[in-house]
């Protein structure tokens, strides 16, 4: 079985109780774009799982499918780990896909190292692009350390080259309403995984809104150096409107919940204006922020790369100047300005 | 570096760096403002620094005096004050260990690793440099036990600690040899903590004052022979006197650290200030003293360590850090200029600190007489 | 209990450069410390053991000098320590350096638990956990941020985008931890003269019985064409200068300006 049997790009059309994830269009966007570059003999395939879910073929086909497999089984219905890894793995061994690509989605990150392991192939994760060179072979891009480097990864031999992908890397086509195309019905033979049981669900309260949707935003980074700076920024951003957030050392390291990072494996946000606090501005980070309308940042270090991304500066400590800038916005609030 | 740090001794150094980084450094301001922090006390307790020195059979890490040098070291880069109150309490802590009875040990030495704090009490409000000029009496009692009478100044851990180690005279008629030690729980009857002291500096340890009323101890309140107090305390000095050393290495890098930061990023006349030589030239002279103060400490530690006597490397080490820290912090606080006086930027507590090594633990003129007495005795 | 947790040493910072003469990583000057998320590893391992009892072996794969991060855990209360350490491993992809840790995890056997950190904070790639799984044939419960133990059970906590899921796997299990889980430990002064004298075991590909077509570069699907700093992005900043007051009266210009106060 060689490389040159392999053929089509897929795409994992995750879903959950019935609707697809938007990421699954872009992807569908961008395999088309592939299949071009690769000469135009792949078919593009969209893969869904699930009990009941062939009435999701009609949208995967006006975002671009060309073919969508459909596999069922009530074990199927909710996402778990092995069952669904072992039905992928058993239909990209059956329809020997090139490409498959999956949403970086917690489902997708999860499941795509299994079936990965299981076909012994390759797997990129977090892909920033997707390329074919000179050569006709399909490359990712992916980044490393914080973003500041970046790789240009291929997967020579072992087929299918798997890539998962980040939400809003790239966009989706316009939808043809009423395209059309083969569906593939796959009767599968699945055990449900008695091993795994998800026994309570419970809906998560945030506070504040969606990073993505706030018209303003003031973000924190590494160089944040106390903990209890966060409150001063927080309160820098409801005097703006806005809400906090934060580049991913803060998340990681736990002062601010994942859901307020931005950047590459975290949100990407495009808001009106937005003040970077102590944040180096890594690829990783600008690549989450970088079409924000206004882009102010404050940083101690004249090198930094924020500022190859903001429109306005500040070479300060950021301890001093934001108590201060809170004060004089209180003052002119206060009308005496 | 003199001295080899084995991998377990460079860890320690890691994990002490690492920690004075993270909880203790953010809170020396604070300290600064509101005294001894029993939050971050907490920690260094959780951390299990307090019974570094004591041995691994009552629950101590066994450490030895190269270990404890590190640590206090590594804590005096983020806080003077921090540093200070866990050399202190070490120190009481190492009178048990050296002259305890079994039954001492095991009553109280688990205590000390288990985070009780221990404070070491010699000097009174008119006896400093002058042991013997102590007024505090113990009185054997008829029951065999012992009546204590007097007070202390100075002490550090006083007001926090759960157990003093203090130095009354049982014997005036021997002077220096009539003193002895007792172990004196925080909760004597008769004993009473004055108000906090307002210190200038290392402000985030608690000094108070003590008074003694007629104290009633137990004859297992004695800590080792009668009249040996005095023998006792000089030598848990000689290990104090490291640290303090080692003590005011730390914060002269503090100071050096953040004169640097602000040298390097100050622009004046069109470039950073580190650019002149007559700044940069200080930050050669701050950065080989140190060095010297480090290995100073270091290499006394290592000869207590071996056993040989060190109370002339321990005042030498003292001495020379006690007189080139305060002045490093000073040039630190000239760096900063205008900024430099400011409370928010740090080095002007670090002077005020630095102030009190050249009294604490043996003042300059005592060691003084220490090393030339042995100088001069040399063949 | 019998838990594994598995530990990566990664650089200290994202500052990492390429040199511009030969396009390699500068790994000098940047020191090498424990992937956080592992350290909440080995401190979810270390809370289980105090709270159920049992054994938590510490396993990292690198050169000798990832020997530090398993010291580290060891420093933090783990028991003993496995370093698999051997020139065929380099160079491996996220398929190539699973493999090994499996094999590693099937040699010590035996085992409860398998802990990984959520990811690395080099590569992110998320991917060594599920992979360590699948080789062993073991159910994987991922984004976890607290666990107990029920019988034969873990019952993990999930955090999900939008949700908490409660999922009861039956061990045998690995499991990847997130940053919210915990704060790990430092490790005790006494911890860490202890902490040498445990016992450490360093095997090579052979000790651990891997087959040589599935290790190192051999053994790596995937491969890394080149590296390179990404096209820096332009902007004209326009910058705020001045003592501290002038810089903020400044910036509220700005502002006003833009309709934020």
């Amino acid at each position: 079985m060689s490389k040159e049997d392999y053929t089509g790009i897929w795409v994992y059309a995750e879903q959950e109780k019935g609707v697809l994830s938007k990421t699954v269009f872009e992807l569908l966007a961008k395999s088309a774009d592939l299949k071009k570059k690769l000469g135009g003999r792949d078919e593009i395939t969209a893969v869904v799982l699930g009990k009941s879910v062939s009435g999701l073929c009609g949208e995967l086909f006006s975002y671009g499918a060309e073919k969508v497999i459909v596999a069922e089984n009530d074990n199927l219905a909710e996402y778990s780990p092995r069952p669904y890894a072992k039905v992928l793995t058993a239909l990209a061994e059956k329809y020997k896909p090139s490409i498959f690509l999956l949403p970086a989605s917690a489902q997708g990150r999860d499941v795509a190292p299994r079936v990965m392991c299981n076909l012994r192939t390759g797997l990129t994760a977090d892909a920033i692009d997707l390329d074919v060179d000179g050569e006709g072979v399909f490359v990712q891009t992916t980044p490393n350390f914080g973003g500041n480097i970046l790789s240009h990864i291929c997967i020579k031999e072992r087929r299918p080259q798997m890539v998962t992908v980040h939400p809003k890397v790239f966009s989706p086509n316009e939808p043809v309403p009423g395209a059309a195309g083969k569906v593939i019905t796959e009767k599968v033979e699945v055990e449900a995984d008695d091993c795994y049981t998800v026994t309570d669900v419970t809906p998560r309260v945030f506070e504040g809104k969606p990073i993505s949707d706030c018209d303003v935003l003031v973000a924190g980074g590494r160089g944040i150096k106390d903990e209890g700076d966060l409150r001063m920024l927080s309160e820098l951003a409801q005097l703006l409107g806005g809400e906090l957030a934060c580049a991913r050392p803060l998340a990681d390291c736990g002062w601010l919940p994942h859901e307020k990072q931005i950047g590459q494996s975290g949100t990407t946000v495009k808001p009106r204006f937005i003040l970077n606090t102590a944040i180096s501005g890594s690829v990783q980070y600008q690549a989450g922020m970088h079409d924000a309308n206004c882009i102010m940042s404050i940083n101690h270090t004249a090198g930094a790369p924020i500022w190859d991304v903001s429109h306005y500066g500040a070479v300060a400590d950021y301890t001093k100047l934001v108590p201060a800038l809170i004060a004089e916005i209180k003052r002119r609030k206060s009308g005496n300005g | 570096m003199l001295i080899n740090l084995t991998e377990e001794q460079k860890m320690i150094r890691d994990m002490a760096r690492e920690f004075t980084k993270n909880e203790i450094e953010p809170r020396d301001k604070w300290m600064d403002e509101n005294g001894f922090d029993f939050d971050l006390y907490k920690k260094v307790v959780d951390a299990g620094f307090m019974g570094i020195n004591i041995p691994e059979e009552y629950g101590g890490g066994g450490g030895s005096a190269i270990d404890t040098t590190i640590i206090v070291h590594e804590f005096a880069k983020g806080s003077a004050s921090e540093a200070t109150f866990l050399d202190a309490h070490w120190m009481a802590a190492d009178l048990v260990l050296f002259h305890g009875t079994d039954d001492q040990k095991k009553k109280y030495l688990p205590q000390a690793c288990a985070g009780k704090i221990f404070a070491f009490g010699l000097t009174e409000a008119s006896a400093g440099s002058d042991a013997a000029g102590i007024k505090s009496t113990a009185v054997r009692s008829a029951d065999g036990g012992w009546v204590l009478n007097g007070g202390k100044a100075w002490i550090t851990n006083s007001g926090v600690a759960d157990y003093y180690i203090i130095l009354a005279m049982t014997d005036a008629s021997k002077g220096n040899h009539g003193i002895s030690a007792f172990i004196v729980p925080k909760d004597a009857e008769g004993l009473t903590v004055g108000k906090f002291e307002q210190k200038m500096g290392i402000r985030g340890t608690a000094t108070c004052e003590l008074a003694f009323d007629n104290i009633r101890l137990p004859a297992d309140a004695l800590l080792g022979k009668e009249g040996d107090g005095f023998m006792m305390a000089m030598a848990a000095l000689d290990g104090g006197r490291i640290s303090v050393a080692a003590i005011c290495a730390g914060v002269s890098e503090h100071a050096m650290t953040v004169a640097k930061d602000y040298a390097n990023s100050r622009i004046a006349f069109g470039k950073p200030i580190a650019a002149f030589q007559g700044l940069s030239f200080r930050f050669a002279e701050m950065a080989t003293d140190i060095k010297v103060m480090e290995m100073l400490a270091f290499d006394a530690a290592a000869m207590k360590d071996s056993g040989k006597r060190c109370t002339v490397d321990a005042a030498e080490a003292k001495l020379f850090a006690a007189n080139h820290s305060l002045q490093i912090c000073i040039d630190a606080q000239q760096v900063l200029g205008g900024n430099g006086y400011s409370k928010e930027y740090h080095v002007e507590r670090f002077v005020r600190d630095a102030r009190i090594f050249s009294v604490a633990e043996g003042t300059n003129e005592i060691l003084r007489m220490i090393i030339s007495g042995s100088v001069l005795a040399k063949k | 209990m019998k838990i594994l947790v598995f530990v990566k040493q990664v650089p200290d910072t994202d500052d990492v450069k390429l040199d511009p003469r030969t396009g390699n990583l500068m790994r000098d000057g940047v020191e090498s410390v424990i992937n956080p998320l592992d350290a909440n590893g080995v401190e979810a391992a270390l809370e289980l053991k105090e709270k159920y009892g049992g054994t938590v072996t510490a396993i990292s794969m690198g050169p000798p000098q990832a020997d530090d991060v398993l010291k580290k855990a060891l420093a933090m209360g783990c028991d003993e320590s496995v370093l698999l350490s051997d020139r065929a491993l380099g160079g491996a992809d996220t398929l190539a350096t699973g493999y090994p840790l499996a094999k590693a995890a099937e040699k010590i056997g035996g085992y409860d638990l398998l802990i990984c950190g959520r990811h690395a904070v080099d590569a992110e790639t998320a991917q060594t956990g599920p992979i360590i799984a699948a080789f062993l044939g073991i159910p994987q419960v991922t984004l976890v941020d607290s666990v107990s133990i029920d019988g034969e059970y873990a019952v993990c906590r999930r955090v999900l985008p939008d949700r908490f899921e409660t999922v009861r796997v039956k061990m045998p299990a690995l499991i990847t931890v997130c940053s919210e889980m915990n704060t790990p430990r430092y490790p005790t002064p006494i911890n860490i003269m202890k902490a040498l004298k445990k016992p450490r075991y360093v095997w090579n590909s052979r000790d651990i019985n891997c087959d040589p077509e599935m290790i190192g570069a051999a053994g790596s699907p995937s491969s890394n064409k080149e590296i390179f700093e990404p096209p820096k992005r332009n902007t004209d900043t326009r910058y705020f200068t001045g003592e501290i007051e002038e810089m903020a009266s400044a910036i509220a210009d700005t502002l006003e300006a833009e309709k934020l106060i």
